[in-house]
């Protein structure tokens, strides 16, 4: 029988091929579940998880509390803007608060990088990092290389370029090492304003130019610009951004293959993506979504399993 | 380690030929009926009796591989972690009868799991059980097989194995395990 190597899932650079293999394993089972009838199995009937934001998010956080639910889990949500955080309280007390509730798990976003691996150093219960900051997140990750996977049999041999905002992105991140740990070959391409510095130490190719790059490629992450970032000027308009990174069904068409086409969401339309591309049988960015379900469902009962 | 065979692949045989026989004078020509062979192991007897009943009916009944892992009620309290296996179940059990199969029945606890999520696909009309091993008074829940090829009686220590030709080992046979401190 096998287990996950760690206590914790705090992001993808700690965890082996092995354990992504085992999630993916476990993950295909689950997504058989979410095909029935009843989408419900009685696994963490006796666990209690609390999804902890400090940070805005919709998607992960449903996705997280479906993925309990449909496990049978009892949940309480946290989020910092309702709560006693505003009047001062540390993130340590805040959380052992929580925890003197008997909460066995806690699904945590924070602004801040490093906070989830701050919390286990200090507390007994198992912790899913759902992003901290711009370091990583490894939920995402998984997905999708598992989207991957189901999509091309495969990711190892398979050429990946991630397209956008390299440099504030958790999702790059997290996707480059755990692309890398199953033996796909990365490449980042963006506006070099928006490259980290030492990225090449990472192991991954540097492109500029987005029509090389999806010629290289047999799969396109392209990452969100984040249009709140728009002020600090990482590039002068995004007009130039689109006209220079953004994709549309012209560029896809003119290729000589065909290319899978990923979004972590929320898209902007008409800025990264155009409509006929994120929408065109390339895109398996419902996929993503779906398969976001089944995956958080494996870690969390490959965690809870590890008590 | 002992082993020692307790039904020999001549008597298997015959064996697995009379539970299907006992399947037919119950179940007809199959037409409602389905059958669920319990993951890991389960699904070689499922298979089996799928195969006797094919030549015996001339029709292959509907059999599916049928997962309990996320229904154990051990979770969390073993020293193991529990694997997960695949589920498939490619027909619909609403309003059928469903025959469980499985190589040993031991506590129950796996047919009690198997029943939760059997029901996820469905209310059958009916359940019976169908295992090869019997073992008695070794119950933990109030579960009796219908069908049974053999009952064994057993030690708690030791353990009853079924091993098919093509999958481990040579021939079939059924061993009874005992564990001896060497």
């Amino acid at each position: 029988m096998q287990e996950l190597s760690v206590r914790h899932l705090l992001g993808i650079k700690d965890i082996t091929p092995q354990d992504i293999q085992l999630i993916f394993e476990t993950a295909d089972n689950f997504k058989d579940v979410l095909n029935r009838p009843i989408k419900k199995v009685p696994s963490l009937r006796d666990i209690t998880i609390a999804n902890v934001f400090f940070e805005n998010s919709t998607r992960t956080r449903l996705s997280f509390e479906l993925a309990e639910k449909r496990l049978s889990a009892d949940v309480i949500n946290f989020s910092s803007s309702s709560s006693s955080v505003k009047k001062g309280e540390t993130l340590l007390d805040t959380v052992n608060n929580i925890l003197a509730m008997k909460v066995d798990m806690i699904v945590m976003r924070h602004s801040s990088p490093g906070a989830p691996h701050f919390l286990s150093r200090h507390i007994t219960a198992n912790i899913v990092n759902a992003g901290d900051g711009t370091h990583e997140h490894p939920t995402q990750a998984l997905l999708d290389s598992f989207s991957i996977r189901e999509r091309l049999g495969d990711v190892a041999g398979k050429k990946v370029v991630i397209i956008g905002d390299i440099l504030h992105s958790r999702v790059a991140l997290s996707n480059i090492f755990a692309l890398q740990k199953l033996g796909a070959e990365v490449m980042v391409c963006g506006p070099i304003t928006l490259l980290p510095k030492y990225i090449k130490e990472l192991g991954v190719k540097v492109e500029l130019d987005v029509r090389k790059a999806l010629a290289w490629c047999d799969v396109a992450n392209v990452l969100r610009i984040q249009l709140e970032r728009q002020q600090m000027k990482y590039f002068p308009s995004l007009r130039e951004y689109t006209l220079y990174y953004g994709i549309d069904k012209k560029l896809l068409d003119s290729l000589d293959k065909e290319i899978v086409l990923m979004h972590p969401g929320p898209i902007n339309r008409g800025v990264e993506l155009s409509s006929d591309a994120a929408d065109s049988h390339h895109s398996i960015i419902l996929n993503q979504v779906e398969n976001g379900v089944a995956i958080r469902m494996a870690v969390l009962y490959l965690l809870a399993s590890r008590q | 380690m002992q082993k020692r065979i307790i039904v020999n692949h001549k008597l298997l045989e015959i064996m697995v030929m009379r539970l299907c026989h006992q399947l037919i004078e119950n179940h007809g020509d199959f037409s409602d009926s389905v059958i669920l062979g319990l993951q890991p192991r389960g699904i070689y007897v499922a298979q089996r009796i799928q195969k006797t009943l094919a030549a015996i009916l001339g029709k292959q009944v509907p059999t599916g591989y049928l997962d309990t892992t996320f229904h154990r009620d051990d979770f969390r309290r073993r020293d193991t972690p529990l694997t997960a296996n695949a589920t498939k179940v490619d027909f619909l059990i609403e309003g059928k009868k469903v025959i469980l199969v499985d190589d040993v029945l031991y506590t129950g606890r796996s047919v009690r799991a198997a029943m939760d999520a059997m029901i996820a696909y469905g209310r059958p009309a009916n359940v019976e059980l169908l295992v090869l091993i019997d073992r008695l008074y070794t119950r933990h829940l109030p579960i009796q097989p219908t069908y049974v090829g053999r009952h064994v009686n057993s030690l708690l220590s030791q353990r009853v194995l079924v091993e098919w030709q093509g999958q481990d080992t040579p021939e079939d046979n059924i061993w009874l395990i005992t564990k001896t401190d060497e």
